[in-house]
This record gives C-alpha cells, structure tokens and sequence, in this order.
C-alpha cells in the first residue's frame, strides 16, 4: 500500500488519470499529428494552407458559429425566464426534473421523433389540414433545424441558470426593492449580474456542442445546414480524408478553447483592493 | 478625505439637518399607524389585531421572543408582507397595497443583504441611482452616508473583504442613501460580539438623534431595547403584551410575560387583601398599589437589584442562601425562603453558602399584576387612586 499522503492520492487518481491519457489525451495528439502530416505520413502544413484559403471551408466554419450563436441565444432566451419561473416554484425540483427528463432519452431517438412530427405526412400537418391547411415542408429547412437543435440543447442551459439563481440569496431580491427598485430594475442589476457564472455556463454547455452538431443538421436540416461537425464526419466516413478531418478537429477544438475562455467565471482573478 | 475636510463636512452636515428643520415633519398625525392589524397563514394567526402609533423622529423597539410578530409588524411596515385585515397608515394614508419599493422607509436586514456583486460605494449608490440621481449627486450622497457610518475610507472595497461590523454599517448607509422618513431595523446587531454591539447601540441612538428620523428596531435582546429606545412595544404571542418608555416597561411591568422577559424578576404568587396591603409567603407586607378588588388573587414582582440581605431580626423574611456567582460588579444570589420559594438578589457583598439571611425590601418596591388586567385598565386603575391620593392632600 502506498505511503505517504500524495503518494494515495497518486493511487487513487490511477483509474481516471489512465482514461484520460488513453482517451482524451492520446486522441488528441493523434488528430495533432494527423492534421500536420500527408497520407504518406509526411509533415505538412497543407492541410491547414488548404483550410483557410478555401471558401467553402470558411464559409463552413463561419456557418457553424453563425447557426451556434442563433441555438444558444434561442436557448438563453427560453431558458433564463423559465430558470427565474422555475425558482419560484413551490416544487421546483419537480419542475426541474420535468425540464431534464427529455437529456435522459437518446438524442437520435428524439431527433427521429422530429421527424415524425414534422414530415409532410407528419403530426403537425395533420393537424393544420384539419383547418383546410395544405401540407407544408416543414423539414429539411433552417428553421426546423434551429427548433430541434434549440430542443435539444434547452435543458443544458436552463441546468446551470437555475442553480446559480437558486443560490442567490432571497434577501438581495427583498433588499432590491427595499432600496426603490421595481421587479425588472431588480431582475436586471441584481439577479442577473448575480446569475452571470450560471449564464456563461450555459453558454458554454449549448455554443460548444452547437458547434460540432451533425447529425441533427443531417436529419432534421437535410444537409441544408452544412457545419464543422458535418464537413469532420464527411471527411472521415466519405472521402477518407482523415488528415483534413483532422484538420477541421483541430480547428474545432481552438474554437472551443477560445469560446471557454470568453466565458469563463473571471471572479477568482478579479483583482482585488 | 482629509481630517480637516472631513469636520468641516460634518459640521456641513449638522447644518443642513439644522436649517432644513427635519423635526418639523412631526404634527399631530402619526407616521405609521396600525388599525386593527391582524396577520394569518391559514388558521396560524401569526398577528393578532394590532393597534399602534409611532410618532415621527423617535426610537420605537419592538421587543419580544422569536416568533412573537415582531418581524411581522417590520415587514408590514416595510410591505414585504400584506395584511389579512385592518389598516396600515403612513402620515395618515392607507398603503395596504402601496408596493414596497413606493414606500419612503428602508429597510436594516438581519444577515444585511448586500449585493456581493457590488463595492461598498456601489450599494450604497444602489437606492440613489435606482431613483435616477445625478452621478455627482450620487457621489456626494454616498459619500456623506459612508462618513456617517465612518467607513469613508472603504468605498472601493469589495463586500467579501469587510468584517462584520463594517457589513453592518454599509448596510446602515446603504437604508440611510434614500434620505427614507422611516428606518426599519431587523435585529441587526444580533450577529455582532458583545463589544462591538455596545458600540453599534450607541452609535445607531446618535444616527437617529442626528438625523431626525424615525427609526423602528427589532430585537429580542431586552437590554439593547432598554438602552437605545424612546418607546418599547413588547410583543409575545402576535400580540402588543406592553408599550411604554423603557422605565415604565421596566418598573410597572403589566403582566407575567413582560416581567419575565424585561430584565430579572422574582414572581410570587399573593392576595390583594385590602388597598396597600399585600400577602404572600404566608405574611403580610405594606405596599403602594390599590384600586383592587379585596382579597383578589394576583402575582408579585420583586426585581433582584431592589433585595437587599440583612440580618435575621431586620429581614422581611428569612432566608438561606443557596447558591452564588460573581457577576463583576455584583454578587448573583440565590436564597430559598422558609415556604420553599426561590428568590434571586443582587447583592454587593459576598454571602456564606448555606447562612440563614434577613431579606428585606422596600413597600415601593413590590409591583403588583393583576391577571388579564390590560394596559387600559392598567391606566385607569392608575389615575383613580392617584387622584384619590392627591386629593386627600
């Protein structure tokens, strides 16, 4: 047995630090390597020069943050009165596992549920006939792409809003409006400023993920809606390329850094005195 | 700020309150009135018909145990809560349902409720800015509140970095930015050391002095009430037990309740046999209170800083000394009388466990409570044998 205090806690980091390096480290160097090297395994800067003088690339990546930004404002939007409403509930675990219980259900399992509902033979067609409403393409379209993929993502965003509001204490809300401030000048100078780490949060829950969303973009936007997340896995399972994949991966990932950087909690470094 | 700088702003300061002539708001009507109030959850009624009237520019304490309505009345006043019937008046208008932030009072919390998200200039600006003051006018104001509360110097400071005390008097300030007529206090010292609570009591009676407003504190702490008030509303069971100035509250305590909580109290059961003369322990002993009925039942205060130890042969009664405990500048004594009753004395020598004691007390001393008798009555009772008194001389 080991010894020494650092020494167990060396032996109890053993099982997860492995996971780590086979899993998430070693992936990562992988796709490093991939993306700087040719199909002969050349070292090269090719794949990179190609990314950024091509336009469909750009215009691909600009597409996923476009189509990232408009899911997580969409998100934020439902999300944030619905945490406030939630918080003021009586039972608001309750309420709140009714908001997660849809993140429990497979994601392809609910995107096929989309389509039932929105194909021209679907639900909601069926349902506007009823008033003499000729079927309508419903599917294959930026707008059902944004519906689903917001639907997806809402519990993700809501999570973290409604905790870091539960955490407020409800003394500021009375003391607010003790000092004169009516129910939206408390909403806006206290509770939100309050809520901002549950918000960056959710940002970062909803936009990342947003970023690589593929499958939805398949199904739902009928490759209408082409993101990073569509080009990676057209790399890998259809041209082969894998080192322009990988190149994409890379691209990805920084996205992803910055964005984590952009909305990280800056309390702890905020200079103090 | 400079020191210099500093006296020549207070001194600018007491000539504003000076010349603006705060005191002046105080004419007949009340500034907060209650009819009638009454407060229920349900079948719990938490606050049973509550009249009062507070004048303007005074010390009102609301005094009484945890869950007595005090807090309740506070946030009746403040309007975080509603009533179930009666009426609140503030300068003679109803504002049942005036919101609170519409209300001209501020509120004092218990933990202060400050914005952590803020420094301390920030939430003190919080009142001023919300109602759209001029950032210079801002400034001034904060300013002039943070040098009242004598933390001028922490403005730019972060609320995590203050003590508790410190919180304390931001939050004073902060209530105070809104120049409010009325500030409500929910015991805001309770979680301050002894020492520190001293000072804060002293120093919140001049901010009111100072300032002329009227201030309503909520306390369960019977010595910070007797201290810093003009008026006591002693408060038990969602209702008004006593209310008076702190000596009256203290001397003539009108029921068990009261002479219990306010301060120390031997409480004996007696009988009223005639006007002056009172029986318990099994004698009879002259006293000053009358307008009874003969022979009626009633209960003794004897306070323990009115007992004196003598010797047997000039004792009142006999007693045996049964415990003791140095309390500074006092001997805490316990003795047990012949017929078993325990009574506790201040004495300033100390006493031999175990010695047999005379226990002797003066007829004033003797404060007599009639059962159900209500402060009414206790008042009429009063002026009717005082006025006898007076006119047989």
């Amino acid at each position: 047995m080991p010894k020494s205090k650092q020494q167990r806690q060396l032996f109890y980091l053993m099982p997860y630090g492995l996971w780590l390096i086979l899993f998430v480290v070693a992936p990562l160097v992988l796709l490093l390597f991939q993306s700087l090297t040719t199909q002969d395994g050349h070292f090269t800067l090719h794949n990179y020069a190609l990314y950024f003088s091509s336009g469909t690339y750009l215009l691909m990546t600009f597409n996923s943050v476009w189509y990232a930004f408009l899911i997580t404002i969409i998100t934020l939007l439902i999300s944030y009165p619905t945490a406030y409403l939630l918080n003021q509930l009586k039972q608001k675990q309750f309420w709140l596992l009714l908001v997660i219980l849809p993140t429990w259900i497979n994601l392809l399992l609910k995107t096929y549920a989309f389509i039932g509902l929105l194909s021209k033979t679907g639900t909601v067609n069926n349902f506007m006939s009823l008033f003499g409403i000729v079927p309508q393409q419903l599917l294959f379209s930026n707008w059902s792409f944004l519906l689903v993929a917001s639907y997806i993502e809402i519990p993700f965003m809501i999570l973290p809003i409604f905790n870091s509001l539960a955490e407020i204490n409800p003394r500021l809300e009375q003391a607010s409006r003790d000092l004169g401030a009516n129910r939206w000048q408390t909403l806006r100078r206290v509770i939100m400023p309050l809520s901002m780490p549950g918000i960056k949060a959710g940002i970062q829950a909803v936009f990342i993920p947003s970023l690589s969303l593929f499958m939805i973009t398949r199904l739902i936007g009928g490759n209408r809606v082409i993101t990073l997340g569509t080009a990676i896995e057209e790399h890998f399972l259809v041209t082969q390329n894998w080192h322009l994949g990988s190149t994409i991966g890379v691209i990805l990932i920084v996205a992803m850094v910055i964005t984590m950087i952009f909305t990280r909690d800056r309390k702890n470094s905020r200079k103090r005195g | 700020m400079q020191p210099v700088k500093l006296c020549a702003f207070l001194v600018t300061i007491d000539l504003l309150i000076k010349s603006e002539g705060w005191e002046l708001t105080n004419i007949s009507t009340p500034i907060i009135e209650f009819k009638n109030v009454g407060l229920s959850y349900g079948d719990d009624e938490v606050l049973k018909n509550i009249d009062l009237e507070l004048e303007a520019g005074k010390f009102y304490t609301l005094l009484g145990p945890s869950g007595s309505g005090k807090t309740t009345i506070l946030n009746l006043i403040s309007g975080q809560l509603r009533v179930t019937h009666g009426d609140i008046f503030f300068e003679g208008n109803i504002i049942n349902d005036v919101p609170v932030e519409k209300r001209h009072m501020n509120t004092v919390f218990q933990d202060y409720g400050l914005f952590p998200n803020m420094t301390v200039f920030e939430n003190v600006a919080f009142g001023p800015s919300i109602k759209g003051m001029s950032k210079k006018n801002i400034k001034t104001k904060v300013t002039e509140m943070l040098t009242l509360v004598k933390l001028n110097q922490y403005a730019d400071r972060e609320i995590t970095e203050l003590s508790g005390g410190q919180r304390q008097r931001v939050a004073i300030a902060r209530a105070l930015a809104n120049d409010p007529e009325v500030l409500l206090l929910d015991e805001p010292l309770s979680a301050l050391d002894y020492k520190l609570r001293k000072e804060m009591q002293y120093e919140l009676r001049e901010i009111q002095q100072r300032l002329g407003i009227t201030f309503v504190f909520v306390t369960h702490d019977q010595e910070e009430a007797l201290a810093m008030s003009d008026w006591i509303f002693v408060m038990n069971d969602g209702v008004i037990q006593q209310n008076g100035s702190p000596e009256d509250i203290y001397d003539e305590p009108i029921n068990h309740f009261v002479a219990d909580f306010i301060g120390e109290s031997n409480i004996l059961d007696g009988i009223m046999k005639t006007d002056y003369l009172v029986h318990f322990t099994g004698k009879d002993f002259e006293n000053v209170d009358a307008g009874m009925r003969p022979n009626e039942r009633v209960e003794i205060v004897l306070r323990p800083e009115d007992l004196d130890l003598t010797t047997i042969e000039n004792g009142k009664l006999i007693v045996t000394i049964a415990d003791q405990s140095f309390r500074g500048d006092y001997y805490e004594i316990t003795a047990i009388d012949d017929d078993g009753n325990e009574w506790q004395v201040q004495a300033t020598n100390k006493s031999q466990i175990d010695a047999r004691v005379g226990l002797t007390f003066d007829p004033e001393d003797i404060h007599i409570m009639r059962f159900n008798e209500s402060e009414n009555d206790f008042d009429a009772r009063l002026e009717s044998y005082e006025g006898e008194e007076d006119a047989e001389k």
